[in-house]
């Protein structure tokens, strides 16, 4: 090692001493996400007539290496369809706890039905809590499950610690900017 | 009450405070070289607990007095449980000595626990007895790592001593004596010893670097080869015990440093000109020179990488105990031969030396690597 050179990495490191962190000081400061983030996962409706995209084919739980998804299939009744095709997911429930948030099953899905969001903020107390079911993923949701139950038991609005842009794909999806969301 | 009491007293109390000033110290060190280490890394460190991290030194005590302590089987239990806190005991009597302003200025007692004639060797005598520390918890382990980590970490303290006692040597011929207020108050005489022992200091820095085991030669804690060192099976206190010694060896060598080579507790004597009796306030320059070798210490240890060990003992039998060597023979010849010279010109010559040795440091080392396989032992 030469002296020079040290004393050149000696002048780095003190000039970054007055640099500012770049570190983002998480709760209190929004977590600047990028756009193709994956978390937690949205299911999407058509826009038109607001009918769910999926269609209970279970292609995803197919697809899913980590064998999260489970899905139950039903019939629709043709007079209230849940959604557009034959058959409608009675039952669609993905195990937090397992799912490595791969984005297999959105590849997997014919009808772009289970899409996977920017929410990342699920850390909970019990294992049965980390399933998540249809109405904790339809569009519309906001917040993770203990999110949720906080902004109910205090009465306030889900607090999100992130800030996006939100993809196309997201149908129907909006973060607000201001990160107060109405529940 | 009989004078003797009285002085017994003093000394106790004084003693005392020296401890807790610097026990506080250590913990507020971590927390300062935790922070700026962040802020260098362009992070910001903790900065959590209490008003920017102000009390964090605090919950690390708690965490470390209540954690869980294990005796590992095999451990010699009266030895494991001896050397940290002989490490602890050497690093504060070390302190001790230390001169921190003029006689008679702390509330009309002098500001140091005890005052010996061969000052500068009992410091030396004391920082060494702190290998034992390492060495015997590294052995009482009982286990393989912490015994490989204490031997290497002996052998570089004991290298890196015979440098560090060379570079002084040259020091005490010029002043002629070893109380360290002695070598003080001839720096004020005589203007700072760093102008005239450059050479000496440089690789006086080097070897406490060495000595106090921080980066770059922290081998005793390297992680990648030998899990933590003499620290590996050691837990909750007494690991703490081991981590207070190492920063109050750092302390003491700062305020070694400060007091050999720049003038110790005496501040500058060109600020008497605008304030009176300033270059003479006890504690405040002799903390703030402190201060800036503290600075010092963790500002290399966000920039240099760990040395080898191979390394770290040719450098230090191969350059740094030579060039020390040199140094003291080089100011015994310019002392004994030229008696009315003056000092000036050794100061120059010493600085001569120095941008000798960066010039050739600072060719590209061909050898190693290239020549030499490497070996089982390195
Ligand atoms: S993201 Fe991957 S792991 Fe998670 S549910 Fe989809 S396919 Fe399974
Ligand atoms: S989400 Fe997509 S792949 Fe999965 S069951 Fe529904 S339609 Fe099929």
């Amino acid at each position: 090692m030469s002296v020079l050179e040290i004393a050149k990495g000696m002048g780095i490191t003190l000039s970054k001493l007055f640099q500012k962190p770049v570190t983002i000081s998480y709760p209190e400061q929004p977590a600047q996400l990028k756009p193709r983030f994956r978390g937690r996962h949205v299911l999407t409706r058509h826009t038109g007539t607001g009918l769910e995209k999926c269609i209970g084919c279970s292609l995803c739980a197919a697809a899913c290496p980590a064998y999260a998804i489970y899905v139950e299939a039903a019939e629709n009744d043709p007079r209230d369809p849940v959604s557009p095709g034959e058959r409608y997911a009675k039952v669609y429930e993905i195990n937090m706890l397992r799912c490595i948030f791969c984005g297999m099953c959105e590849e997997a899905c014919p009808t772009g039905a289970v899409v996977l969001g920017n929410e990342f903020e699920m850390a909970d107390y019990r294992y049965g809590d980390f399933v998540y079911g249809k109405q904790d993923m339809l569009v519309g949701t906001q917040g993770s499950k203990p999110q949720r139950r906080e902004a109910k038991k205090y009465k306030k609005a889900v607090k999100m610690g992130f800030q996006v842009t939100v993809r196309p794909e997201l149908e129907g999806v909006k973060y607000l900017a201001s990160r107060e969301v109405s529940s | 009450m009989p004078e003797w009491l009285l002085v017994l007293l003093i000394v106790v109390l004084k003693a005392t405070l020296v401890s807790l000033g610097l026990l506080t110290t250590f913990a507020y060190m971590t927390l300062v070289e935790r922070r700026l280490l962040a802020r260098m890394q362009i992070r910001h460190g903790p900065n959590r607990v209490g008003f920017q991290g102000l009390l964090q030194p605090l919950a690390d005590a708690v965490k470390s007095i209540f954690k869980e302590d294990i005796i590992v089987k095999n451990a010699d239990k009266l030895v494991f449980l001896l050397a940290p806190v002989i490490s602890v005991m050497a690093a504060l009597t070390a302190f001790a000595i230390i001169p921190a302003g003029p006689a008679g200025s702390f509330f009309g007692e002098d500001p140091w626990v005890f005052d010996l004639d061969v000052g500068v060797l009992f410091v030396l005598a004391m920082t060494s007895m702190g290998v034992y520390g390492i060495f015997l918890g590294g052995w009482a382990s009982g286990s393989k790592y912490p015994l490989l980590g204490g031997l290497r970490s002996s052998a570089q303290m004991i290298s890196y001593e015979l440098g560090m006692g060379l570079s002084i040597l040259g020091l005490l011929m010029l002043v002629g004596d070893t109380n360290l207020r002695s070598i003080v108050e001839w720096q004020a005489a005589n203007g700072a010893i760093i102008i005239f022992q450059s050479l000496a200091f440089v690789t006086f820095l080097i070897s406490s670097f060495a000595e106090t085991n921080r980066t770059p030669f922290d081998l005793p804690e390297a992680e990648q080869e030998l899990v933590a060192g003499y620290l590996t099976e050691y837990s909750s206190i007494k690991w703490a015990l081991f981590q207070m010694a190492e920063y109050i060896n750092m302390i003491t060598a700062s305020a070694l440093m400060a007091t050999l080579f720049f003038g110790g507790y005496k501040g500058p004597a060109f600020l008497d000109a605008i304030i009176p009796g300033i270059s003479s306030w006890p504690f405040v320059w002799f903390i703030l020179k402190i201060a800036a070798f503290l600075f010092l210490f963790i500002w290399v240890r966000a920039t240099l990488p760990r040395l080898r060990y191979d390394q770290l003992q040719r450098f230090g039998w191969k350059i740094l105990f030579p060039i020390a060597l040199f140094n003291t023979m080089f100011t015994a010849f310019y002392l004994a031969f030229f008696p009315n010279a003056p000092l000036w010109i050794l100061g120059l010559l010493e600085l001569g030396f120095v941008a000798l040795w960066l010039a050739f440091s600072s060719r590209p080392a061909k050898e190693v690597l290239s020549t030499r396989a490497p070996m089982g032992g390195d």
